[in-house]
């Protein structure tokens, strides 16, 4: 019984989203994590949302004036955010795969992060701007 | 004059067969250049026999000790308690994760052992094809400059800094790629089927955990990367290869 405490088990998941004691390798990790994850809640949102739009012109026009909410723009921005860092991160992860820069896999990580918050923010100022 | 001692609190994982596990703390003065398992054998020596770990041979050879201190996996024969900790700190030390505990620090390594095993990986490599950490310029270098060679000490630090292990059983883990990229698809094809699977080497997601934790330059991410381009390498020829 006692062996089972610490052994590894799909349960155990949650241990995947533990910052404590990780280094840029195991960050990066995290992040794939959670904006894979929130990609794919997306994604079910978004057919939700379009399953509104099916009810008609008068929901077509609601589902308008709760896309230029601020909150709504704010949600998309989190979807640009997750997308830019899933994809860049996903950059790192091919390239070392490919035998790309392993040695210096947190320089790579730190610099496509960097372009990562440069993006975000030129996305947010367009979004909340223009 | 000898050094200031510093005092800490040991806090010890504790579980025996049917025990819940728990933490029991053991203050005590130490010098801080002592080694992070001469603590954990002072307790054992002096303040309780029950507590339960392993060790060998002190100087990073055997990969007996490894353990988690204060939350980062460490050979604890050759963590000084001034690197983890400071004087008036609590020193947490815990078994390694993703390993069975078989009694308080002592964990079951039989399936990694055995893994190890499956793969033919090499207890010592030769030293011509040993790789070797900052190798010297000349080698007929003098003999002050010594030299540590990429050998796997079957420490598990790695497995237990992956997060990728801890939801799997099966999955072969850092330092068994390493091994199977040592053997190498052209010295043993047969490895292929093995490392080319869903418990193979493409559960890896490249957190690069095992790297940063392995005390013997091994660098397991690398090799996993390299076995990968193997395997790549090996299909992508088999497309072309007449039946
Ligand atoms: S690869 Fe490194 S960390 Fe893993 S078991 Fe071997 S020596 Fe230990």
């Amino acid at each position: 019984m006692e062996k089972q405490r610490n052994h590894p088990s799909p349960l155990k998941f949650w241990l995947w989203f533990n910052p404590i004691g990780r280094q840029a390798g195991g960050w990066a990790y995290i992040l794939h994590r959670i904006t894979a994850l929130g990609l794919t809640f997306y994604l079910y949102l978004h057919l939700i949302v379009l399953g509104l739009l099916a009810k008609g012109p008068d929901g077509y026009d609601q589902f308008l004036v709760l896309a230029h909410s601020p909150l709504f723009v704010f949600g998309e921005l989190l979807v640009v955010a997750a997308g830019i860092l899933h994809g860049l991160n996903g950059m790192r992860i091919a390239l070392t795969t490919l035998g790309v820069s392993v040695t210096r896999q947190k320089q790579l990580f730190f610099g496509l992060m960097a372009i990562a918050a440069i993006a975000i923010l030129v996305f947010g100022i367009r979004m909340f701007t223009v | 004059m000898s050094p200031a001692k510093w005092n800490i609190i040991l806090k010890i994982h504790r579980q025996k067969q049917g025990e819940a596990p728990h933490f029991e703390e053991f203050p005590m003065q130490v010098d801080p250049d002592e080694y992070v398992l001469d603590a954990v054998e002072r307790v054992w020596a002096f303040m309780d026999r029950s507590l339960c770990f392993r060790h060998a041979c002190h100087h990073s050879t055997c990969g007996a000790c490894g353990m988690r201190v204060n939350d980062v996996e460490k050979l604890t024969c050759i963590t000084p308690i001034r690197e983890v900790t400071r004087d008036g700190a609590t020193l947490k030390v815990e078994p390694l994760r993703n390993f069975p505990v078989v009694s308080d620090l002592a964990v079951d390594m039989g399936t990694f052992y055995s893994r190890m095993e499956t793969v033919g990986a090499r207890a010592v490599l030769p030293v011509s094809e040993a790789e070797i950490e900052n190798p010297p310029t000349t080698w007929d270098a003098d003999e002050s400059q010594y030299i540590r060679l990429a050998d796997c000490i079957e420490c598990g630090l790695c497995i237990s800094a992956c997060p990728a292990a801890a939801t799997s059983t099966e999955y072969l883990g850092p330092a068994v790629l390493a091994g199977a990229q040592d053997q190498g698809l052209k010295r043993n094809l047969k490895l292929l089927e093995l490392v080319d699977s869903e418990d193979g080497l493409w559960r890896c997601h490249s957190a690069f955990e095992c790297t940063a934790v392995c005390p013997s330059f091994v660098d397991p991410a690398r090799r996993i990367m390299d076995l990968r381009m193997q395997v790549i390498e090996e299909r992508f020829k088999r497309l072309f290869r007449k039946p």
